[in-house]
């Protein structure tokens, strides 16, 4: 074994599951977009949690309380720095990225959008980077705007002035695709945007534990991503904004927290962050979270990055022979992600039997029905990997394609 | 109506039953299931329409019906082959049928004995179910 083999084979042990044996044989996990594996670091420190700290935050005066706190706001410390934020009060916490996303378009979207506004999205955008603005548009009488793809689908930059003009006043871009793994030009589209006098959030579900988040050299105003695709529980997630944004934003939920005084007559609000944290939060997601932003500190990510880039393309070399195999997409840059089809078989039937094989993807839509529409076709079958993948995985996964292959011939 | 087909007429639940009771491995099973989708006769452009569509989240599933005397006709299709096999095996079992026979007949029970019954849930997205629950509530 190469010296990389056997960083990746120590690595696969932090992860209990991929030892797990799925309907009697060994698991090949390659729906990684859909959600990451969570190493036993990341659950210990949550059993710990539970075991020892249990307690409601920010409002007790007891031990107990205290620790929490202290744990709670440790995490939220670890987050802003693994994003480059400014300052903590710029982290909220969220249920996830379409969260945070919600979040933006309800409450920047409610003060700050006029009938006749725009804002743009893309064709590549998941729903839940569509639907928000749909809602908040529709409120508001504004309009969405859609930047397409190319037939290789990336972004088409040609018509971005076109329809960057000055009405948009918002832009939502995802910082790489969940269906295709084409990373977008973030930085060209955030400066275009501000030239515009238009704020831009970036939905970085995708980016996590693939991509290095720096908000600060992005430029964006705000940035949502989710724990649970980097190696952390569900149900927890992060918004970053600038924090002259966020002041100004109205609330989103009311509730426990997030006020300062409350009489009948009048409510006044709490300062950033817990203005957007109503209600007591997912303490134990927050403190998994800032587990597994630790967790991923203590790789070699430079190093994994570059392996999950090898994962791909060993992966499309070797699917390139298997009769009637079709990449879509074609993107110079992307993320570790290979969605397909064969000729003569629906994503489904491929998904289903490679189920039955022990290889784990997603077949279907990817919510970005958009896409598909202007692809033409009903879906795909993706296969997404993660550092903790290896290629004699790529390799079965092959195999089993070519299986497929015959038994539909 | 539309094209003929054989299933629960020529292909009966029992007779699938029986073949499936030979199959030793997934391999065998899903082979004869693609076998069985492609013995059913697509449906038409004009025939394939919002109204008889069952959409799921994976795959798509069409379906026409109606009463001849006391017994329901139905033809079927779908977009994926293997649920095209699954929808053959629910057509043998109440494809022809009177009312009485379709509510009879234990749906669970049969995909349960193919040993295929997580294709029937309806966490699926395969439209299955749907597809199921919209002929029972036709008698």
């Amino acid at each position: 074994m190469t010296s990389n083999e056997l960083y990746i084979q120590k690595i696969r042990q932090d992860f209990p599951i991929l030892s797990h044996q799925v309907d009697g044989k060994p698991l090949v996990y390659f729906d990684n977009a859909a959600t990451s594996q969570k190493p036993q670091q990341v659950l210990d420190v949550l059993e710990n949690y539970y075991h020892k700290t249990n307690s409601n935050v920010h409002r007790g005066a007891h031990t107990l309380s205290m620790q929490a706190t202290a744990a709670f706001e440790d995490a939220r410390q670890k987050v802003a720095q693994f994003v480059h934020a400014n300052c903590p009060e710029e982290v909220v916490w969220t249920k996830g990225t379409t969260d945070g996303i919600n979040l933006v378009a309800s409450s920047w979207g409610r003060a700050n959008l006029k009938a006749g506004d725009k804002v743009m999205v893309t064709e590549l955008e998941h729903h839940s980077n569509i639907v928000p603005w749909q809602i908040i548009c529709e409120e508001k009488g504004a309009h969405l705007v859609v930047l397409p793809i190319t037939d290789e689908g990336v972004l088409d930059l040609s018509q971005l002035d076109a329809i960057l003009d000055d009405k948009v006043k918002f832009v939502s871009v995802g910082h790489a695709s969940n269906s295709l793994g084409t990373i977008n030009p973030v930085k060209k589209i955030i400066a275009k945007a501000h030239a515009m006098g238009a704020k831009v959030l970036i939905d970085g579900a995708q980016a996590a534990s693939h991509i290095d988040i720096d908000v600060q050299d992005l430029d964006c105003d705000f940035y949502a991503f989710s724990g649970h695709k980097m190696m952390a529980p569900t149900g927890i997630g992060a918004l970053w904004g600038r924090k002259e944004l966020l002041e100004a934003m109205p609330p989103y939920q009311g509730g426990g927290e997030m006020i300062e005084s409350v009489t009948f007559e009048k409510t006044t609000y709490n300062v950033l962050p817990y203005k957007f944290e109503a209600g007591t939060p997912n303490i134990a997601g927050a403190i998994g979270l800032g587990a597994a932003v630790d967790y991923l500190a203590s790789l070699d990510m430079p190093r994994l990055h570059e392996h999950e880039h090898n994962l791909l393309t060993y992966a499309i070399e070797q699917t390139a022979n298997i009769p009637g195999f079709h990449r879509y997409g074609h993107p110079d840059k992307s993320t570790a992600i290979l969605s397909f089809g064969i000729q003569g078989l629906h994503p489904s039937d491929i998904g289903t039997l490679l189920n039955q094989q022990g290889v784990a993807i997603r077949d279907g839509h990817h919510c970005t029905q958009p896409l598909m529409q202007r692809l033409g076709i009903p879906g795909t079958a993706r296969v997404s990997f993660s550092f903790y993948n290896t290629f004699e995985e790529v390799d079965a996964l092959v195999a089993a394609l070519k299986k497929i292959v015959k038994m539909f011939l | 109506m539309t094209q003929a087909h054989p299933f629960g007429s020529e292909i009966t639940t029992e007779e699938i039953l029986e073949n499936f009771s030979f199959f030793e491995d997934w391999e065998e099973k899903y082979g004869y299931l693609i076998d069985l989708g492609k013995e059913l006769p697509p449906l038409s452009n004009d025939e394939k329409i919002e109204e008889h569509l069952i959409r799921g989240c994976q795959s798509q599933v069409w379906i026409l019906s109606e009463w001849k005397e006391d017994k329901l006709y139905l033809s079927a299709d779908s977009d994926a082959i293997i649920v095209k096999g699954l929808v053959a095996l629910v057509l043998a079992a109440f494809h022809g049928k009177t009312a009485a026979e379709i509510k009879a007949f234990d749906i669970q029970d049969y995909f349960t004995q193919l040993g295929l019954l997580k294709h029937l849930s309806p966490l699926r997205g395969n439209g299955l179910r749907s597809m199921v629950n919209y002929i029972l509530s036709l008698v």
